[in-house]
């Protein structure tokens, strides 16, 4: 490119433009249907579709473990696969500030375009706008994907069942704490890094393999703990979980007890919990455990009747206590 | 101290021989208060609520510097965060304290005033080195815990020259309190459990008052469950007594005499004041307001801040709470008008007040 920052006249809709998308994006995102640079993208999908948007804000866009670009990915590709489907294709839309550096801007394409080889989608469609100096933070990325749903039942937040086990695919509250930690320049442990990844080809395996997986679900933002609140509500079902069989590295124990976080509350973006009869269990978490992204699968709680809608926590010691919905963002304290 | 030696203080196996110690050395019903927030939280996040012996009775006091930040003092913070060129900086858990009107900072951003959330009080000296033509107000909120390194905070401002550097001292000394609370006949409270991280920094000695004066036992403690239920254990045993010295039960944290440089730091910039308790009221040395040398630094005196009594929030039991009159469930307000989405005093907004905690952690 002419210049080493992106300036307004890139997303002009003119030459410059023109120069961006061929050079950079179509270079990196090559496939005969992006390149055909119609209005719009043209593709089969037969069956039930799965689909999700998201938009990517996320502060540094540059981070242990992974950066803005691969997390746009990872992060639809992953919300599409939770419905027991094979993600297919994505959108992807820019939002960039002007003048942030061009090497940045190479690199954050260059790592998506990886991130989108290794889920196996492609990139059809895009939009590119440029917009003054402190509208926005660097850049915005907003990514839409659809996919084939080939789950049959469909997995779904309303279907958790009393008798079924709560699986999860790994430690809890990496992605949260890299980010945190890495926003507010603390040195934490040198391997707290994201786990940002795409679980699309494990979870297929799973729905391919297990016959009725009831819930597939993220623990995005609000972690681990908003995320199973959304299912027993959804469900009207109480989940108890053990607390002493819930992953989390010591680091990001250590870490979280620095800030006063909860790792429970903390995003992820590379894990997945799986709800589904106990007959199953051994066999997904054989599954899950086979794969490098659910290495450290295991059993964190069932799904009973005790309180529809709570999630109960049991310590260790043997104490019950709710695991409530976070109210807004996790604050660290006075003291 | 390693981290596997530190695990020993959350074992499982020991917390129940623990607790089968304590429900046979418990003769009848005590009410224990513990002083801190942060135990307030341990005590909940560990399910210790819900294993502790019928016949322990636990109370949450007025150790949350939140809770305790009197209506007039988040009124200051909200007046200055509405001013031109000032930013505010702040831990993270004041944002959201309500004052006048239910207004907090959060909203008070969101409108358009500068508040920047940081982790360390030197933070805000980096905010005010990049900001030159702004001034930068940190709001001291805490207790003897925060003061000392807000102290060493100003003395590097001063020793580099920095002027658009100032604090909001509302900070509160916890025994001038605690013997306000006891010395109250409508509080019945059997037993104190003191707060770790402020002994850290004062020691154990100014806390001996509570044997010597009220004849009650009171322990320093850490915060993980066996700290709180060794601690409980000394207290019971102490009560027996006739004459109950305070007990450190956190030796691996805290001296005797604490920390005698942060003491001298504290105090070199701050010296004791009258201060302003949330549900309280006026507790005499209480507080800490600068001293005349570090003046220029003063937000209440450079922006001519009035702070005085203000009236409470309509029906809110926080004041009741704090002082151990009634748990967090018996006041009318509790999970109906007031919940962390809207809450309408602080014990409900801060992560460490005890409505927050019941709201938050019971199950039943």
């Amino acid at each position: 490119m002419s210049s080493d920052k992106v300036l307004l006249d890139y997303g002009s809709g003119g030459k410059a433009s023109q120069r961006l998308i061929s050079e950079l994006f179509i270079k990196n995102f090559a496939n005969p249907e992006l390149e055909r640079l119609n209005d719009a993208a043209a593709f089969h999908i037969d069956g039930k579709i799965s689909m999700s948007t998201d938009s990517f804000t996320v502060d540094p866009i540059f981070f242990p473990g992974g950066d803005i670009g691969s997390l746009a990915v990872h992060g639809t590709v992953n919300d599409v696969a939770m419905l027991g489907a094979i993600p297919k294709y994505l959108t992807c839309a820019y939002m960039i500030e002007e003048g942030l550096p061009m090497a940045d801007l190479e690199r954050i394409v260059i790592s998506m375009s990886e991130a989108v080889k290794e889920a196996g989608v492609a990139i059809v469609t895009g939009d590119t706008k440029v917009v003054p100096k402190g509208a926005i933070d660097k850049i915005f990325i907003n990514t839409t994907g659809v996919g084939q749903i080939i789950a049959d039942p469909m997995p779904s937040g309303d279907r958790a069942a009393v008798g079924d086990v709560v699986l999860v695919s790994g430690t809890m509250g990496d992605h949260g704490l890299t980010i945190l930690g890495t926003r507010e320049g603390l040195s934490l442990a040198s391997n707290v890094m994201s786990d940002s990844a795409a679980l699309n080809h494990l979870l297929v395996k799973l729905v391919q393999e297990i016959p009725d997986i009831h819930v597939l679900r993220d623990p995005t933002r609000g972690g681990l703990a908003t995320t199973l609140n959304e299912i027993t509500t959804a469900s009207n079902v109480c989940c108890e979980l053990e607390e002493s069989s819930i992953p989390v590295k010591p680091e990001v124990v250590g870490g979280c007890s620095f800030l006063g976080l909860d790792p429970l509350y903390l995003a992820n973006e590379g894990k997945f919990l799986c709800i589904l009869p106990q007959k199953y269990a051994k066999q997904a978490l054989e599954i899950m455990r086979a794969d490098k992204l659910g290495a450290d699968a295991c059993q964190v709680g069932t799904i009973t009747d005790a309180k529809p809608g709570k999630v109960i926590l049991v310590t260790p010691l043997g104490g019950r206590r709710l695991l409530n919905m976070l109210e807004g963002e996790q604050l660290p304290r006075i003291c | 101290m390693s981290l596997k030696i530190l695990e020993q203080f959350k074992n499982p196996d020991l917390c129940k021989k623990l607790l089968d110690r304590l429900d046979k050395e418990v003769e009848s019903e005590i009410r224990f208060m513990e002083v801190c927030g942060t135990h307030t939280v341990a005590i909940f996040r560990s399910g210790l609520h819900s294993v502790l012996p019928e016949k322990v009775i636990h109370l949450s006091g007025p150790g949350c510097p939140v809770c305790v930040t009197h209506e007039s003092e988040v009124n200051a913070f909200l007046d200055l965060a509405g001013k031109d060129n000032v930013i505010i900086a702040t831990f993270g858990d004041l944002i959201k304290v309500p004052g006048k009107k239910g207004h907090c900072l959060k909203n008070a951003q969101a409108e358009g005033a500068r508040v920047e959330i940081i982790y360390s009080p030197f933070d805000a000296l980096d905010i005010a080195r990049k900001n030159p033509n702004d001034t930068v107000v940190f709001l001291g909120v805490g207790f003897e815990t925060t003061a000392p390194i807000i102290a060493a905070t100003v003395l590097m401002a001063k020793e580099q020259g920095l002027t658009n550097f100032k604090v909001l001292s509302f900070h509160k000394l916890v025994p001038p309190a605690l013997d306000v609370l006891i010395s109250d006949p409508e509080t019945c409270i059997d037993g104190f459990i003191l707060p770790g991280h402020v002994s850290t920094i004062i020691g154990i000695h100014p806390y001996d008052f509570i044997g010597a004066k009220f004849g009650k036992p009171a322990v320093v403690t850490g915060f993980d469950p066996v700290d709180i239920l060794q601690a409980l254990l000394q207290m019971v045993r102490s009560m027996k007594e006739e004459h109950p010295k305070v007990i450190n039960q956190y030796q691996r944290c805290v001296s005797e005499n604490g920390n005698p440089k942060a003491i001298e730091t504290m105090y070199q910039v701050f010296k004791p004041s009258d201060a302003l308790w949330r549900g309280i009221g006026r507790i005499p040395s209480s507080g800490l307001e600068f001293r005349d040398e570090y003046e220029d630094f003063d937000a209440i005196k450079v922006f001519d801040l009035k702070i005085g009594e203000c009236p409470s929030l309509p029906g809110c039991k926080c004041g009741d709470v704090l002082k151990g009159k009634m748990t967090p469930e018996q006041c009318p307000l509790f999970g109906k008008a007031c919940t962390p989405a809207k809450p309408v005093g602080p014990c409900m907004v801060s992560t460490e007040g005890s409505c927050a905690a019941y709201f938050k952690y019971k199950v039943d």
